[in-house]
């Protein structure tokens, strides 16, 4: 048999990683009534049997909530994800494009947006729009996109530079063109692995930023909330409250991490060789 | 050639990396393939090929700092026994030493006096050290600087100085001369040619056959990763002293000889053809260059063409 | 030298419009929210009983009415002066708050912030040292578990072995509950302290560790590592005349950018072991829309970090020759 090598690893990754997606979303949605059910005749049962994750002070499945709160905060990940990576796929594309006063506003804001900790600043935005969904999403996606626009503004700067770009230039083709043609196809690539490793990112963001009170009201079991409550009940020993919503988070971020970064290194072109 | 006793003999060498192919495939990249040097004491051989032949990777082999995933074949011999990693280790820096290309190889934090002791600062070293910079007329002061603050002209002179801390035997020169002006390689050149004469093995490696001529004993040519010729410098004297297609090639790509050129690239490693890998640009290519071809013995030379003669 | 002082000049006024647009962003984001910091506060039913003239006198101090521009400069006149305003939630002057909870934060953060960089450094050293080797994956494993986990939740976890489980650390808060602030010792305070500041040092050195090994492997592959191989250095030398001091000028850098992070997760930690931080005291003024609290905290923040990079640029500028005997860089 032939040996596991990297390609095909990232591949397996990518795959497990979209499908895990795909399950914990329909489950959520599927479980999302029955996550609310309480019944105190089940009520604080410690893992085992029917409730592999074990029930709370109420009575709930906790398996059930988790899974419906994972489902949660995995959709607001993406959201912010995507918003956060188009953000950065733009500014970035125009620091790069637009001349050296865009160049400078922008690279300023940047300083600017990684010069307050990013807790405080979800808490500022988070305050901004009121509390509640839109200021969670809206905070998450103004404070993951500065990275990436740096990697997508050096790109391309490269590209710029790349002769086939400037034979283009000569040729008269029209900024728009060259951007379109020649530079997105060359853009995609990093677009992709930067909204892929910002996901994870976006989701811890989300649960601790739920964690500490602010955004979704408490009747929607994010992962943060659940795991907020669960303090309450730490001290009487109900660790199980705790540990596995957070676990499962820890593996959700795991996974795209990895399956981010390998994807990463297989389209670096220095990593041919490993 | 010389009665003098052969320091390095390199027998039927290969590298190749693995690599990735299309899709989920690795393959082995064959960098490197049927390679022959020999060197004796006090003897120049110059490596000559264009860029992307594999040379660099030759200078790597001999000190054993290839990169983990390059696999080796073929007999390494120094000084008689076979070169194995442990002798390697050992002899690397003191009695084989390598002159690299410029000073982006010396660390740019560290001071240039330390940086050519290895750090150490006892007072041999430093005698030693000193005694190396006097004969290359650099001030000591220029021990005190830091790599970027020395001068286009102190540059090569501290490169060279760094092979004179051990006893060289064999010294390595890899490109040591790019984009320099022809006063400027002469004398370069001649601290090598100097260290040949003190009795150590030069190898040096270049993509340059002008210079090469000019102070190297013989010339080993380079193709595709493959020694197709070893020639005596005098046989660069006339055309049909040469043995192999490709050397008379680049022999009448000499300024002097009226700047032709042949058409067509070197092959990359990947499309390499089968048998010769100079066939296709060739016009005394016939089938059996196809084939398997051996390294033969040649008008006092060697040659890797069964049509030399 | 001329060159250096223009360079440290250029970066000090950099800094302080750093912090001053900083001010300007946070001061437009809680002015645009749809909040009202004194109907939460002061609320609903307090406003119907006080007088008139009190009402006005607040409203006054609020700038009600007034334009935001001229709100903000206002407020960024006094906070100038030393007056950052009076905490709606605490009710005392906010410098003197977050001067108390800075305190507290300070110890947690500082401990976090140097055993992070000790231990982060040594560990991306010996992980870079050998690409792919047991030592790195190990290292690289545990550094990228780490960096997934949030901050709260490792929190949580501690707190359950060692405070429940276990019974050797207190739950949280920074003092014993119910003894008087006089009986309590420094045994007390240090152990109140542990499991924050593990927390905050654990996570603060996964993210040291991953850089620190990527500049590693970058230097173990450059030339000049290449070179001092090729002279027979051994991995020892090579460590210890080039690795070392290569790796320090970023590792530096790194250790003061690094002074967000520990911020952010000290907002998390203090939050979850009921510390009261500066973090905690971010929290509770964001949830208890105490805008002049909130607003103090994040300008103090934001002149911790960029002092942090302001020092990193300036120690830069001492340690790399380049710089120092006026090379390339600017």
């Amino acid at each position: 048999m032939r040996r596991i090598n990297g390609r095909m690893m990232t591949a397996a990754l990518l795959g497990a990683a979209v499908l895990f997606l795909f399950v914990i979303t329909v489950a959520g949605h599927m479980y999302a009534e029955e996550a609310l059910v309480t019944d105190f005749s089940r009520k604080d049962l410690s893992p085992g049997g029917a409730y592999i994750f074990g029930t709370d002070w109420l009575g709930r499945d906790m398996f059930i909530r988790t899974l419906t709160g994972l489902s949660m905060s995995i959709q607001i990940g993406i959201l912010a994800a995507c918003v956060s990576s188009v953000l950065a796929l733009i500014l970035g594309v125009l620091a790069a494009t637009m001349g050296k006063t865009a160049d400078a506003l922008i690279t300023w804001v940047i300083d600017l947006v990684m010069g307050i900790p990013h807790i405080l600043l979800l808490i500022l935005i988070s305050y901004a729009f009121g509390k509640g969904f839109k200021g969670v999403v809206v905070g998450v996606a103004l404070t993951h996109w500065t990275s990436l626009a740096r990697v997508i503004r050096g790109e391309v700067l490269q590209l710029k530079e790349a002769l086939y770009i400037r034979a283009a230039q000569k040729l008269g083709m029209s900024q728009l063109k060259i951007a379109w043609k020649h530079m997105l196809p060359h853009l995609f690539p990093q677009f992709l692995v930067g909204l892929i490793l910002t996901f994870p990112h976006a989701i811890l963001h989300e649960a601790s930023i739920t964690f500490l009170g602010f955004g979704l009201p408490p009747e929607q079991p994010a992962i943060g909330i659940i795991l907020s409550e669960s303090m309450k009940y730490l001290a009487m020993g109900r660790w199980w409250l705790a540990l596995f919503p957070g676990l499962l988070l820890v593996f959700t971020v795991v996974l795209f991490d990895v399956a981010g970064e390998s994807l990463r290194k297989l389209l670096d072109p220095g990593s041919t060789h490993k | 050639m010389t009665d003098k006793k052969i320091i390095l003999d390199i027998r039927n060498f290969s590298v190749s990396f693995e690599q990735y192919d299309k899709g989920f495939s690795r393959t082995g990249l064959p960098v490197i393939r049927n390679l022959d040097v020999t060197i004796h004491e006090g003897e120049m051989v110059a490596v000559v090929g264009s860029s992307g032949s594999g040379k660099s990777l030759l200078a790597h082999e001999i000190l054993g700092i290839l990169p983990y995933n390059a696999t080796m074949g073929g007999e390494l011999l120094y000084d008689g026994e076979i070169l194995t990693k442990e002798r390697q280790k050992a002899l690397r820096g003191n009695e084989i030493v390598l002159v690299p290309q410029s000073t982006a190889f010396l660390d740019p934090l560290m001071k240039i006096g330390p940086q050519i002791r290895k750090g150490k600062k006892d007072r041999a070293s430093r005698e030693k050290l000193n005694e190396i910079f006097q004969g290359y007329h650099l001030k000591e002061e220029v021990q005190n600087l830091y790599p970027f603050e020395l001068s286009g002209g102190m540059n090569r002179r501290v490169l060279v100085s760094t092979a004179l801390m051990g006893n060289p035997r064999l010294v390595i020169a890899d490109e040591p001369t790019p984009g320099l002006h022809m006063d400027m390689v002469r004398r370069v050149m001649s601290h090598f040619r100097e260290l040949a004469d003190r009795g150590a093995g030069v190898l040096l490696i270049t993509h340059d056959l002008e210079q090469a001529l000019e102070v190297a004993d013989r010339v080993v040519v380079f193709y595709a990763g493959t020694t197709v010729e070893d020639a005596d410098v005098s046989d660069f004297g006339s055309e049909e002293m040469l043995r192999h297609p490709y050397s008379r090639a680049l022999f009448r790509a000499l300024p002097q000889n009226g700047f032709q050129f042949i058409k067509g690239t070197q092959p990359y490693v990947k499309e390499l053809p089968e048998g010769c890998p100079f066939g296709p640009r060739c016009e005394q290519c016939i089938e059996a260059c196809k084939g398997e071809i051996p390294y033969r013995e040649v008008r006092g030379g060697r040659v890797r063409c069964i049509c030399a003669k | 030298m001329k060159e250096y002082f223009v360079f440290i000049g250029k970066h000090t006024i950099r800094m302080l419009l750093l912090v001053f647009f900083v001010s300007a962003a946070a001061f437009t984001l809680v002015s645009v929210s749809p909040i009202d910091p004194l109907q939460a506060n002061v609320g609903q039913a307090a406003m119907g009983s006080m007088s008139q003239e009190q009402i006005a006198k607040l409203q006054a101090y609020w700038g009600v009415g007034e334009p935001p521009l001229h709100r903000f400069f206002s407020w960024a006149g006094d906070f100038f002066r030393g007056d950052m305003g009076v905490s709606l939630l605490y009710r005392q002057p906010v410098s003197r708050v977050i001067g108390v909870k800075l305190v507290n934060s300070l110890w947690l953060m500082a401990i976090a912030w140097l055993l992070s960089g000790m231990i982060g450094f040594v560990l991306g050293i010996l992980a870079g040292l050998k690409e792919g080797s047991f030592v790195d994956r190990l290292v690289k494993g545990y550094s990228l578990l780490i960096a997934s986990t949030p901050a709260f939740w490792l929190a949580l976890v501690l707190l359950m072995i060692f405070a429940v489980w276990l019974k050797v650390l207190p739950i949280g808060l920074s003092v014993p509950i119910g003894v008087e602030t006089g009986a309590v010792t420094v045994m007390d305070r240090i152990r109140h302290a542990i499991l924050p500041a593990a927390t905050l040092s654990i996570t603060g050195i996964a993210n040291i560790t991953l850089h620190t090994r990527e500049k590693m492997i970058e230097i173990m592959e450059s030339d000049y590592v290449l070179f001092a191989r090729a002279r027979g250095e051994s991995t020892w030398s090579i460590v210890k005349n080039h690795a070392l001091r290569n790796v320090a000028l970023p590792a530096m850098t790194l250790q003061f950018a690094s002074i967000s992070e520990i911020f952010g997760g000290s907002v998390l930690v203090e939050q979850t072991f009921s510390y009261p931080g500066l973090g905690q005291a971010a929290v509770t003024a964001g949830l208890g829309s105490d805008v002049p609290l909130l607003l103090g905290i994040t300008v103090i923040s934001a002149l911790f970090v960029f002092g942090g990079n302001l020092i990193a640029n300036i120690l830069y500028g001492v340690i790399d020759p380049r710089i120092r005997r006026g090379g390339a860089r600017t």
